[in-house]
């Protein structure tokens, strides 16, 4: 199943939650919307499911419009981030519930059911508790019955908004990589909504990155991490030292010191330069090089990170590198950084 | 007794406890049942025991008291029947849908918890007496509602409404609206979602409140006896005939019978709070 958004514009009041969005998901993929909150994601999750809708735009399911139908016409599993279970019924009625809830003429006789509902609770490998109530579980536990529910209708797409928002940091993780495999075996059409770029990045084939209502880049996540289109992107996902420079007849100047870096075709005029903390080479002063002092190390894991006072038009700015261990760092010594990569953004874009 | 309680039960092999203070609450707590509902109600109990049993059983048998309690626990059954289903139209109103005045309606909910009993009932038949506003074109339907049975029902149904109301609203207002989502985009129809997953979870506060109104309209007087009419085997509810038998001097009388509503009260709601109890821990049990 393909899904196609277009132009879709959303306002509550005077505030736009989406500002002409475009999306087209492949059939079969697990993409992830990333932002930060606010950014209008979760908002697109629900106009995808019939929850809320659009003021304009259209959204097409393999070409078949979509707005046409109601949620519960859309055939679209949702799951949501505190769960939304039943607290009255048990969790095999629970997953029986978009069964049973069928016009008579399709609905499945009651044999059908309990083997249905069975193999869903197999899948998420909780049949033992098919007997328990909802307050009677743990959140992740939670968390998979209420996916195991979304799946009983057999939904041709599955949405998950902060499937594992409230969990705590350690079953998110084991969370995350058991739907990684689960959408392997069953290979619905996926979108998940989070703010953890760790999330997104480890989960999604793809990553959509959003803010302020419209979408900032969509791509691997290799790509969004290591290729960002935007400063947003760039200062969103992973860490990132951003200084401000100015770009003069095809030289880098920060301040009045003129960096031995390429402009690489950025426009001329005040910019933002941006370096993942990891992507900076330690030597000796030079002239092109960012100089400082170290001012704090804090070497512990495979990285050591240090806190360094640039200077900068006899200012200093603080910046935070991590630096392999191969080099010890003492606190007072002057150092010079080379970019290894970097990226730059004009100002205020 | 039959509100909703869900805090934990203090274990008794507790040593040390939190909070202080449980020697001082639980006497000012035991002293003021005492002397406020158990004290009291033995005296009913005892005041009986001066009659034999054959003569308790002649008082409670007699066609009149007989009468009075049946129309007494009727009509206060069907009140409060009619209670819920009205109140649970009325929260439903008032808390999903917002329209202008909804806080006056809201206000005026508690209106006849406010207001002196006596007062409501001089109202009420002022407003159904065959001359009144509401009475007179009911009168000309060949419907009589002051001074029979249907008036008290009235009479009960007004003092009774606000119970089910406040005790349904909060729990209606806190439930998820996400259950509602969860529930549509599983294919579920407006009457499935209903039916389904919204009543199932308001049931214990629908049964409380239906409680709360039949216990209330067991026990009302002051608005009753004015719009029944009393007359003796016919519109004369049980409360009165205690207050008739007081009067007369008969006390050993009266107590049999308020013995006979306490005793009937006391199972009706016993049921209904295991009932609520049962609706309940199916979906929070521990």
């Amino acid at each position: 199943m393909t899904i196609e958004v277009r132009n879709i514009v959303k306002r509550f009041g005077d505030f736009t939650a989406l500002d002409n969005v475009d999306l087209k998901v492949e059939s079969g993929e697990l993409l992830a919307l990333l932002g930060p909150s606010g950014s209008g994601k979760t908002t697109l999750l629900r106009i995808i499911a019939g929850l809320e809708w659009p003021d304009a735009g259209t959204i097409s399911f393999d070409g078949e419009d979509a707005l046409a139908r109601g949620a519960g016409e859309r055939n679209v599993g949702f799951v949501f981030q505190h769960y939304a279970l039943f607290r009255h019924m048990n969790v095999f009625e629970n997953v029986a519930f978009g069964l049973r809830v069928q016009p008579r003429s399709v609905r499945m006789n009651e044999a059908g059911i309990k083997k249905r509902v069975t193999e869903l609770l197999d899948l998420v490998q909780l049949g033992w508790l098919a007997n328990r109530y909802p307050s009677q579980l743990s959140g992740g536990q939670r968390q998979r019955i209420a996916l195991a529910r979304a799946l009983a209708i057999e939904p041709r797409i599955l949405l998950l908004d902060e499937p594992f928002g409230a969990l705590d940091a350690k079953v998110r993780k084991e969370l995350r990589q058991w739907l990684r495999s689960l959408h392997e075996e069953i290979h619905v059409t996926s979108i998940f909504v989070t703010h953890d770029q760790e999330e997104a990045l480890e989960v999604a084939n793809r990553v959509v990155v959003m803010d302020k209502g419209r979408i900032e880049q969509i791509g691997t996540p290799e790509e969004v991490y290591d290729r960002p289109q935007t400063a947003f992107v760039h200062s969103f996902i992973g860490e990132s030292i951003v200084l401000p420079v100015n770009i003069e007849a095809g030289r880098v100047q920060l301040g009045d010191k003129v960096l031995d870096i390429a402009p690489n075709g950025a426009t001329p005029g005040p910019s933002q330069l941006f370096i993942r903390r990891h992507d900076v080479i330690l030597q000796p002063p030079g002239n092109g090089d960012l100089e400082g002092a170290v001012r704090r190390v804090r070497a512990f894991g495979p990285v050591q990170r240090a806190d360094i006072a640039l200077r900068t038009n006899g200012n200093e700015t603080m910046i935070e590198i991590d630096a392999p261990r191969d080099r010890e760092l003492k606190v007072g010594e002057v150092i010079g950084l080379k970019p290894k990569r970097y990226r730059i953004f004009a100002s205020g874009a | 007794m039959f509100l909703v309680t869900r805090g934990a039960e203090v274990s008794a092999a507790a040593q040390r406890r939190t909070l202080p203070g449980f020697g001082l609450t639980m006497g000012v707590t035991l002293t003021l049942l005492s002397i406020i509902v158990i004290i009291p109600l033995a005296g009913l109990f005892i005041k009986t025991l001066e009659l034999s049993p054959n003569q308790f059983w002649s008082i409670i048998s007699s066609t009149r008291t007989l009468n009075a309690l049946k129309l007494s626990f009727g009509l206060a059954l069907a009140a409060a029947v009619v209670n819920l289903f009205m109140g649970m139209v009325i929260v439903w109103a008032l808390v999903r849908y917002r329209f202008p005045g909804r806080r006056i309606f809201d206000a005026i909910v508690d209106i006849p918890f406010a207001l002196p009993t006596a007062v409501a009932g001089v109202a009420l038949t002022a407003l159904f007496a065959q001359n009144g506003w509401l009475g007179a074109p009911l009168a000309g339907a060949g419907i009589k509602v002051a001074f029979t049975p249907l008036g008290i029902f009235v009479a009960m149904v007004f003092i009774g409404i606000p119970f089910v109301i406040r005790t349904v609203q909060p729990v209606l207002i806190d439930l998820d609206p996400e259950i509602e989502e969860a529930a549509a985009s599983l294919g579920a129809s407006r009457w499935h979602t209903v039916s389904k997953v919204i009543l199932p979870g308001l049931l214990p506060a629908m049964l409380t409140g239906f409680a709360l109104a039949f216990a209330r309209a067991v026990g009302e007087f002051g608005s009753v006896i004015f719009i029944a009419g009393n007359l003796p085997n016919v519109s004369e509810i049980a409360p009165l005939l205690i207050v008739i038998r007081l009067s007369e001097f008969r006390y050993a009388d009266a107590t049999a019978i308020a013995v006979v509503m306490l005793l009937v009260s006391f199972a009706i709601i016993f049921l209904i709070n295991r009932l609520q109890r049962w609706s309940q821990t199916r979906g929070i049990a521990h």
